[in-house]
């Protein structure tokens, strides 16, 4: 423990540094997260540990990362941010620095009775919803990078969809990681309630302005009441050399429908750990992720669905694409609870591998433990199709561009998915910009 | 050889006792052809006789590997890896053009995106500037109306959910927007009803004239109703045994494969499988 202690000692130094805000239920969830953290830090130990098996959190804790207590515009212009982030001026955006809000650079809009605003106003306001949800989802228990993040909420994002509220305007949160010279540490938050039979659109994206090593530590907080809707994206475009470590936990009443897309394409190591917990019958969850490495990337994706009520479904389609001599980690785990009859769930992963030195572990995994259920899963990992390669030269394309053509093609499923036109279209750009430049050989 | 007289164009493709082998076994074992422009070749014999290997090797099907011969397309050797010869994209530019047995599924590749970069590859290489799109729409629109395409599938991934029908059509509407000299069709007819049948013979006859050629391969003289060959070649076990005109896939059609096998054992068909040369 006192070897703990000494390797995060900065992070409870920083603690001890912020101010006691916040009303006293959060006082006593801080606290206590912070006990926690200082008893858990890092799952730096893997054996045995199936959780962080692939993926070694060594390099975030070794690192001594600054807090940054304040926020800093820093001459940060809405354009620069629009720059290095998919934007459209007719969404709701909020942008936080260094996972404070920005009042400078979002546009908040509370129509139709619709909160979106800073979770830190939220909380000074006593907004009983703050109370009532925050940190009941994100159990911080046995997740020491949760136990840090609970331990330093004082701001992020608050959204809360009034009942029967169909929102068409996405709300776009945008994290950006400003440029400090010196490694900083950031414990972006957000809170979203969706009220029953709601229907709204949530972009989260996480954005690196800075070339220095940076930590991004997230977590979400999402419950979507009885009937309700959420399309939810999330974004990782971070700096090449950035950690990111992102926890989503959600909770779906009865009738809910909550899909997810994510897309992930920079980071130098980052970890998604999404967990939906299917909370009420007839629920309904659809998740999809593209992931594209190169270098030394290191990218984990780390799904859990449980279905604890009957009659739910969920899907699960991730893709990745793979160069260089990155690494790519993908744990689906569904759980089929007792009772949780005519349960419906499918899950995949499927890898293009263009690198022999690039690799990917992919587990996919199924826990059922009720009768009259119908589940499926699995996993693939190969090259571009031969055949397909010289069906495309035989129309007399080059083997460049019919390489780069069927790579794209294989993304294209999940950036198809994309709802909001706009989004879609700045994502197929971002990411057509950025495939690895690959020769298929034969 | 009554059409012997009329054999005086110029000689697109010349094959040359031709020798390809997959892995260790010898798929054809000597395959001499000339067609010159202007003609229709079908290609006819049974199953696992070589047929799509001759049409694969000649597109530059990387799988195949060509132990003896020679193959000229207007008097250029295509034969190897650029310089000596040209990758499968170069014979394509230069007027080649194969027609799929199995027409590939091209997961998330636009049909028009795919038609589209096709075409402007072909044309800058034949030094034609590229088309707008307006101009490439309205060519499209004009061959997809001539094989019968919906407008709506080239918004679809290539081949994807197309019915059997649809993917043989989408080859021959390839053709038509790629404008080869030589056009090897693949067992295009099999699988075909009948009016698709009809729609492919009419694609195939629009792209017929004195400067194009055609090399049909075929297990049925079905579609030699539709498209009148010139010649008629049989293959078996890797050689073509018998050549006539298309009289000879009446015969076929009536005998079956195993009369030009009997006869092929005979010492007067070495000199015939010579005719097409």
């Amino acid at each position: 423990m006192t070897q703990t202690l000494a390797r995060y000692e900065r992070y409870l130094s920083d603690l001890r540094g912020l101010p006691p805000a916040g009303p006293s239920w959060l006082q006593q969830t801080r606290s206590g997260a912070v006990e926690r953290f200082s008893e858990l830090g890092f799952p730096t130990a893997r054996r045995g540990n199936e959780k962080w098996k692939y993926t070694n959190v060594g390099p975030i804790a070794n690192t001594p990362f600054v807090y940054p207590f304040e926020a800093s515009a820093n001459g940060l212009a809405p354009a620069d941010i629009q720059r290095v982030v998919p934007w459209d001026d007719a969404w709701t955006n909020l942008v936080f620095l260094d996972g404070r809000y920005s009042e400078l650079l979002s546009s908040p809009r509370s129509a139709d009775g619709i909160a979106v605003m800073s979770l830190g106003e939220a909380i000074a306001s006593g907004d009983p919803d703050v109370e009532r949800h925050l940190a009941k989802y994100a159990d911080f228990d046995d997740d020491g990078f949760t136990a840090l993040n609970t331990a330093f909420v004082a701001d992020g994002a608050f959204i809360r969809v009034p009942d029967g509220a169909s929102v068409d305007t996405p709300i776009h949160l945008v994290f950006l990681s400003t440029d400090r010279g010196e490694p900083t540490a950031s414990h972006p938050r957000v809170l979203v309630v969706a009220g029953a039979g709601s229907k709204s659109t949530i972009i989260e994206s996480y954005v690196g302005l800075q070339s220095n090593r940076y930590f991004t530590n997230a977590v979400a907080e999402t419950v979507l009441l009885e009937g309700s809707q959420i399309d939810h994206y999330r974004l990782l475009l971070e700096s090449d050399d950035a950690y990111h470590v992102g926890t989503a936990r959600v909770r779906q009443c009865a009738d809910s429908t909550f899909t997810s897309r994510t897309f992930e394409k920079s980071v130098g190591l980052g970890r998604y750990d999404l967990s939906v917990l299917m909370d009420g019958p007839n629920a309904s969850c659809n998740l999809s992720g593209l992931y594209m490495t190169s270098g030394t990337q290191h990218v984990d994706n780390f799904i859990t669905v449980d279905h604890a009520k009957p009659y739910s479904t969920s899907r699960l389609l991730y893709k990745g694409i793979l160069a260089g001599k990155s690494r790519a980690v993908f744990g689906g785990t569904v759980w089929v609870r007792k009772g949780a009859i005519k349960t419906d769930s499918m899950q995949s992963d499927k890898n293009l591998v263009l690198s022999p030195d690039a690799e990917v572990d992919s587990k996919p995994a199924l826990f059922i433990y009720a009768d009259d259920v119908k589940c499926g899963h699995g996993a693939t990992a190969g090259n571009i199709d031969k055949n397909s390669v010289f069906y495309l030269l035989s129309r007399g394309i080059d083997l460049e561009t019919a390489s780069r053509m069927l790579i794209y093609g294989f993304a294209s499923e999940i950036i198809d998915l994309v709802r909001v036109d706009s989004l879609r279209d700045q994502l197929e750009r971002l990411f057509l910009e950025s495939l690895p430049s690959f020769k298929f050989e034969f | 050889m009554t059409q012997a007289h009329e054999r005086n164009g110029t000689a697109l493709l010349e094959v040359k006792g031709l020798r390809v082998s997959v892995g260790e076994t010898e798929i054809l074992r000597g395959i001499d052809l000339t067609v010159r422009k202007g003609e229709v070749h079908a290609i006819m014999g049974p199953n696992g006789s070589g047929k799509s290997t001759l049409t694969n090797v000649l597109a530059g099907r990387p799988e195949y590997i060509v132990t003896e011969g020679q193959v000229l397309f207007e008097g250029k050797n295509i034969l190897g890896l650029p310089p000596v010869g040209m990758d499968p994209e170069t014979r394509a530019r230069e007027g080649m053009f194969l027609a799929f047995q199995y027409p590939v599924e091209l997961a998330g590749v636009r049909t028009w995106q795919f038609l589209k970069a096709a075409v402007d590859a072909t044309r800058e290489y034949r030094g034609l500037p590229q088309l707008k799109i307006r101009e490439f729409d309205r060519l499209l629109e004009e061959k997809l109306e001539l094989v019968e395409i919906a407008p709506e599938l080239i918004k679809r991934s290539v081949n994807e959910g197309f019915s059997g029908g649809e993917k043989k059509r989408n080859e021959i509407l390839q053709m038509l927007l790629l404008d080869p000299k030589l056009a090897m069709l693949d067992e295009t007819d099999s699988g075909l009803d009948i009016d698709a049948l009809r729609i492919v013979a009419n694609g195939v006859n629009q792209f017929k004239g004195p400067s194009k050629a055609i090399v049909l391969v075929t297990h049925y003289q079905r579609i030699l109703n539709y498209i009148t060959p010139d010649f008629v070649h049989v293959l078996v076990d890797g050689r073509i045994v018998r050549s006539g005109g298309k009289e000879l896939a009446e015969q076929l059609e009536e005998k079956g494969y195993d009369w030009v096998r009997e006869s092929s054992d005979s010492p007067a068909a070495p000199p015939a499988a010579k005719v097409g040369a």
